[in-house]
Order: structure tokens, then C-alpha cells, then sequence
């Protein structure tokens, strides 16, 4: 049904957002695609030592940081159909999800304070490294697709954008996506394969 | 031009050049000096060549990015500069502090200079690019204070671009991690993280906002494409330097006693670093191709497009080449690390300045489309035998590296080659590279000629061959 729907909003297939932003979020991927690759070697070397670590992690907390992440991201999307559509409440779909997204913020939180205080850090052996670095190198991205989010919704709350022109809503939250998928990559490898 | 105090960046881009020179004589004596030991010996010993040769070049690279913002910023800002006279002060304060400097090095012993320089109230010399003496040091911190306020001044009053707002982050970057030069704790592993902020956060960071800037100004002028485009570009191509670029300083890491995380982000990151280049190589073709002018500077397109090509081959190919932690345990300090520096060094920050004095040059010499035809070719001759020398130069030292690594340090038992020994087997590398060095020494003078020769080029230039804006 969505594929239909869209077929017939759009005649020709059309980039969603600037091209720079996708250059962008393909280097991203590229930068946590390396990262994976390098994390599937390290493991594949050492697997009781892997084993270990994630058996210290919080798997509930990290369900809990998807689950936000995920409705986050169904927000945004639906902020950007209804702005499309030039319907009301764009900004506070925005905003709603900026305050979703503080859930995985603040788990994240007191994931690293947790661990941290038992005596975890980056350099405590190869399985730390990977989940202090990658968790933390995706939670900056968060960050900063959090500041995107809020410029959007303040940008839409004072009327700057009208729906005629789709090209900061979409790069803003094709960029949300590109953070929530990697999230969607993460959390099984780091939480849950065994 | 569009504005007259632009002209002050002038005597910036003669003196640069003029050290260019210099640099490059002192490299034909190093090169020399791979293959006959003691030449020039006790005059000119070789590290004290190697200090000249390094320090000359870092100088010379910051009277060109000097110049380059004298230049650009009013334009962009569309204004006159806040303060001709104090760039003036500048540019003398700079040029007399680097050729004493330089003379120091050469007619004082190094451990004399110290001494009569008062090194040791705030002991900073001694290391390596920043053998400055301290006084030398403070004066540059000086001449950067006083450059960016002149310039911060200028942006504030006018227009704000993408192109100067970047440029100027990247000359606050520079003046900000030089500040790490005066810090030289007791313990060699955390000196060597401090002295890194500088070395690596300059080349492999700040300085990159700086050549994207100014490769970005030159080719809004040159191609007539939208300034939003541009910018555009430049953003995404400045935010993969900054995210490849810092972390990737624990590509330097792996020997220096620090942490053992270092090895996997160092490669990671490190291996990354080649992006922003490639972008730039795209970058630079894109717009040439969706040029909506045909500028009658047409050299200046062509240092354009070879600084990014150059600098992707240089800093992105061949830093990559020895960015991997298990690559580098065995390359480590050999010659493919001066294989890299090299043209490295040439294709980002050479080529850039060189793009720019190429672009802004005639323009300040009242010749706005550029000089004439024959003057041009002339310069690309220049730009060729220098460009095709440093890849000579580049793949000798890489061969020479090569086979260094495989005489002493792949063998694990006693078969290995001692340094000396290997150094006498790779000989003909060496020779081959100081053939290549005479090259460029010879299109260097080829392309300092070319600023001799007279004439302009002319709008009907751009006219007869496809469209035509009439800004220079």
C-alpha cells in the first residue's frame, strides 16, 4: 500500500533531501561500516573475551534505547508526510520526537556511568574498546541529529518553512534515519549475537 | 580586484615564493647529501639542511595562506580590510623573524642559538618542525593574533560566506594548536601527544579547512557556478576532514607508549582520511564540468584541478598506504613515510597556495583575466615538470621504502640488513630521486619565469570560446 501511495504522490523516483547529505550519510556509513568489519574480526579472534563483555552489558537497556529510537524515527517521518501535505503540528511532531529520543540519551547514560564505576573503560580489553568506542561514536551522532531535529522544529514553529520546498526537512531527516538504522545495526551486534 | 587593500597579500605571495626557492635549494642538498655523506659537510650538516628544508617550507605554506586570506576575505566580505598598514606590520614582523630564524639555524650551532635565545626560561626547541627558538615562536603567536583580529575585523564588517567563515575557523584552528608548541612536558610519550595536536591537527585538520576554502573561492570565480553549490561541497567535504581527520591522529599513536585502543582507531580513522580528499577530487571536476564561463586564467583551473588530484594521490593513496597498524609495524619511519610527506605536502598545500597566486597574481598585477597566453603556457610547463618530478620523486622514494622494509625489517632472524647496509642498498633509489629533484628544481625556475614575461589575457579570450561573464 505505502509503495502504491507513493507511486502515485510522485510521478518520477526523487532523492529525498540534498545530495550532499547523502554524500554525507554514505561517508557516515562507510566511517560505522569499517567499524563493523573491524569488530567482526575482532571477535572472530577472541570470542571469549567477547563473550565476557556482553554478558556485563544491560540487553534491557538497550531494548528500551531502540524501541526510542525507533518511535523517534517514526515521528520524524510522519512530521515529514504531514508537512508535505502542509498539515498542522509538524513542529510538535519534532519536538516529540527530540523528547523520545532523550531516552536513549539518558540510558545510554547510565549505561556508561554504570559500567564505568565497576571499573569498565576503553582500554580494559578489545570487547570495551569496540562497545565504549561505537556506542559512544553513535551517541554523538545522536547528539547532533537531536540539534538537527530541534532546528527543524523551531524553523517549522516559526513559519521559515512553508511545504513548498522539502529540501531541509528531508536532509534533516534522511540524517535521523541514517543514526537510527546504524542504531538498528549496533544493538544486536553488540547486545544480543551470541 | 575588487578592492584595493586586497593588493597586501602582494608581497605575502612574492616572499613565499622566494622561500620556495630557498626550500627547494636546500632540498637538491639534501638529496645530495643521501648519496654523498659528507657533502657540504661541515658547512651544512644534514640535520641542520632537513631543519632549513622543513621549516622553510611550513613558513612559506603560512605567508601563502596569509596572503590567500588577504586576499579573499574583503572579496567575499565585500569590503575594504579592516587594516592595510597592520598586515603590512605583519608581513615585516614575519618575513625578519623567519630569516633570522633560518640564518640562526645556519651560521649559529643549534645548541648556541638556544642559549643566546634564552631557550631555557621556556625550553620549547629541540623537536622536530618546532626546532623554532622560543622567541621565534611567541613572535609567530604574535603575527597570528594580529592576523586573525585584522581579518575577524574584515568579516564582521561585511558580507558573511561559507568561504570565509570556513577559512577563518581553519586560521583560528592553526593560531589555537600552535599554542600546544609551547608546552614540552619531561615525558617523551605525553610530549609526543602534544606535539602531535600541533603536527597532525595542523596538516591532517585545520590546514584542510583552509585548502577547501580557498580551492572553493577559486573555483566560484573560475567556473561561474552558484555560490550555493559550492558551499554545499564545502561542508560536507570540511566535516568528513574534521571527523576523519581528529581521531585519526591515533595513526600516530602506535609507537609512543600510549594506550592499545590507539592501534584500531588510528587505522580506522587513519584509513578514512582519504575521503575528504576524493571528495575534493570531485568536487573540483564537478564544478569545472557545470562551469557556466570559460575563465581566460585558464592555468589557474588547471593548478585548480591539479592540487586536488594531487593532494588525494599524496595525503589520501599514499597516507593510506601506511596508515594500517599492522602495515605500519613494518613501515614505520621508513622512506615510504617521506614518500608520503612529499607529495603529500606538494599536491594539498604547495598546489593550493600555488592555485591561488595563480587565480590572484594577475589580477593584482592589473591584468584581471589573467596573463597572457604565452605567460601561461609557460606556467604550465612549470606546473607539469614540477607536478610529474614529485611523482618521481614520490615513486623513487617509495621504491627506495620498499626495499628497505624488505632488507631490514621483514627478515625475523639474523639475515636482516643493518640500517647502514640497507641504506647502501638502496642507493640507486636515491640517485633516481635527486635526478627527479633536479627536475623540479628546473620547473620551478621555469614557472618563477613565468611571472616575467608581459602581457594580458583579454575578455574577447573568454568570448571566443564559450560563454562569458564580465567579473573577473
Amino acid at each position: 500500500m505505502t509503495s502504491l501511495n507513493l507511486a502515485s504522490e510522485s510521478n518520477s523516483r526523487q532523492l529525498p533531501g540534498d545530495l550532499a547529505v547523502w554524500i554525507f550519510i554514505f561517508a557516515e556509513l562507510a566511517v560505522f561500516g569499517i567499524l563493523f568489519i573491524g569488530f567482526a574480526v575482532a571477535r572472530s579472534l577472541d570470542p571469549a573475551t567477547f563473550q565476557a563483555g556482553r554478558d556485563i552489558l544491560h540487553p534491557w537497556i538497550g531494548l528500551l534505547n531502540t524501541a526510542a529510537l525507533i518511535t523517534a524515527s517514526y515521528l520524524v517521518a510522519t512530521a515529514v508526510h504531514q508537512f508535505r501535505e502542509k498539515r498542522s503540528g509538524v513542529h510538535l511532531r519534532l519536538w516529540l520526537a527530540v523528547a523520545v529520543s532523550c531516552i536513549y540519551t539518558i540510558g545510554k547514560m547510565y549505561e556508561y556511568v554504570n559500567l564505568y564505576s565497576q571499573g569498565y573503560n576503553l582500554g580494559t580489553d578489545t570487547f570495551f574498546m569496540f562497545y565504549f568506542f561505537l556506542t559512544f561514536f553513535h551517541f554523538m551522532h545522536v547528539i547532533l541529529g537531536q540539534i538537527i531535529l530541534i532546528i527543524l522544529a523551531v524553523k517549522v514553529g516559526n513559519g521559515d518553512y512553508d511545504g513548498s520546498d522539502m529540501n531541509g526537512m528531508e536532509s534533516g531527516a534522511s540524517y535521523w534515519h541514517m543514526v537510527d538504522l546504524v542504531w538498528l545495526v549496533l544493538f544486536p551486534m553488540i547486545y544480543v549475537l551470541a | 580586484m575588487k578592492y584595493e587593500s586586497q593588493r597586501v597579500a602582494m608581497p605575502y605571495f612574492i616572499f613565499a615564493l622566494v622561500l620556495f626557492a630557498g626550500q627547494i635549494v636546500f632540498g637538491l642538498v639534501l638529496g645530495m647529501q643521501y648519496v654523498v655523506g659528507d657533502f657540504l659537510f661541515p658547512e651544512i650538516p644534514f640535520n641542520v639542511a632537513r631543519m632549513v628544508h622543513t621549516n622553510l617550507l611550513i613558513v612559506w605554506l603560512l605567508f601563502g595562506f596569509m596572503g590567500a586570506t588577504y586576499y579573499l576575505v574583503p572579496e567575499e566580505a565585500q569590503t575594504e580590510l579592516y587594516s592595510p598598514l597592520l598586515a603590512w606590520i605583519l608581513f615585516w614582523v614575519f618575513a625578519a623573524a623567519g630569516t633570522l630564524t633560518i640564518l640562526g639555524y645556519l651560521f649559529v650551532d643549534y645548541a648556541t642559538l638556544a642559549d643566546i635565545t634564552l631557550n631555557r626560561l621556556l625550553p620549547t626547541m629541540g623537536r622536530e618542525f618546532l626546532e623554532q627558538p622560543t622567541i621565534t615562536k611567541i613572535g609567530l603567536a604574535l603575527v597570528f593574533v594580529g592576523f586573525i583580529f585584522n581579518i575577524m575585523m574584515t568579516a564582521l564588517k561585511g558580507r558573511k560566506t561559507v568561504v570565509n567563515i570556513i577559512l577563518i575557523t581553519g586560521l583560528i584552528g592553526l593560531a589555537a594548536l600552535w599554542m600546544f608548541s609551547f608546552y614540552n612536558p619531561s615525558n617523551l610519550a605525553t610530549d609526543k601527544y602534544f606535539w602531535w595536536f600541533v603536527i597532525h591537527l595542523w596538516v591532517e585538520g585545520v590546514w584542510e579547512l583552509i585548502m577547501g576554502a580557498i580551492l572553493a573561492f577559486v573555483l566560484i570565480k573560475i567556473t561561474g557556478v552558484d555560490r550555493e553549490v559550492i558551499e554545499k561541497w564545502l561542508y560536507v567535504i570540511i566535516a568528513m576532514a574534521l571527523i576523519t581527520g581528529i581521531i585519526g591522529t591515533g595513526h600516530h599513536y602506535f609507537w609512543i607508549g600510549s594506550p592499545e585502543y590507539w592501534l584500531w582507531l588510528g587505522s580506522v580513522f587513519g584509513a578514512l582520511e582519504p575521503l575528504p580528499f576524493f571528495m575534493m577530487v570531485l568536487f573540483a571536476f564537478t564544478m569545472i564540468n557545470r562551469r557556466k564561463r570559460n575563465h581566460p586564467n585558464k592555468v589557474a583551473t588547471l593548478w585548480a584541478m591539479g592540487t586536488a588530484v594531487m593532494a588525494f594521490l599524496g595525503a589520501g593513496v599514499w597516507g593510506f598506504l601506511h596508515t594500517l597498524a599492522p602495515v605500519n609495524y613494518y613501515t614505520h619511519g621508513s622512506q615510504i613515510t617521506a614518500a608520503h610527506g612529499h607529495m603529500a605536502f606538494y599536491g594539498a598545500y604547495v598546489m593550493i597556495v600555488l592555485t591561488i597566486i595563480s587565480y590572484a597574481m594577475p589580477i593584482m598585477r592589473g591584468r584581471p583575466y589573467g596573463n597572457s597566453n604565452t605567460a601561461q603556457v609557460v606556467e604550465m610547463w612549470g606546473f607539469w615538470l614540477m607536478t610529474i618530478a614529485m611523482v618521481f620523486i614520490t615513486l623513487f622514494l617509495t621504491g627506495a621504502g620498499i626495499l628497505q622494509i624488505w632488507l631490514q625489517r621483514i627478515p625475523e632472524s639474523g639475515e636482516a640488513l643493518s640500517f647502514m647496509a640497507t641504506q647502501d642498498a638502496i642507493s640507486l633509489f636515491y640517485w633516481a630521486r635527486m635526478i627527479a629533484g633536479c627536475f623540479f628544481m628546473a620547473g620551478l625556475v621555469v614557472y618563477l619565469g613565468s611571472f616575467f614575461i608581459k602581457g594580458q589575457a583579454s575578455f574577447d579570450d573568454e568570448v571566443h570560446d564559450g560563454p562569458a561573464l564580465k567579473d573577473a
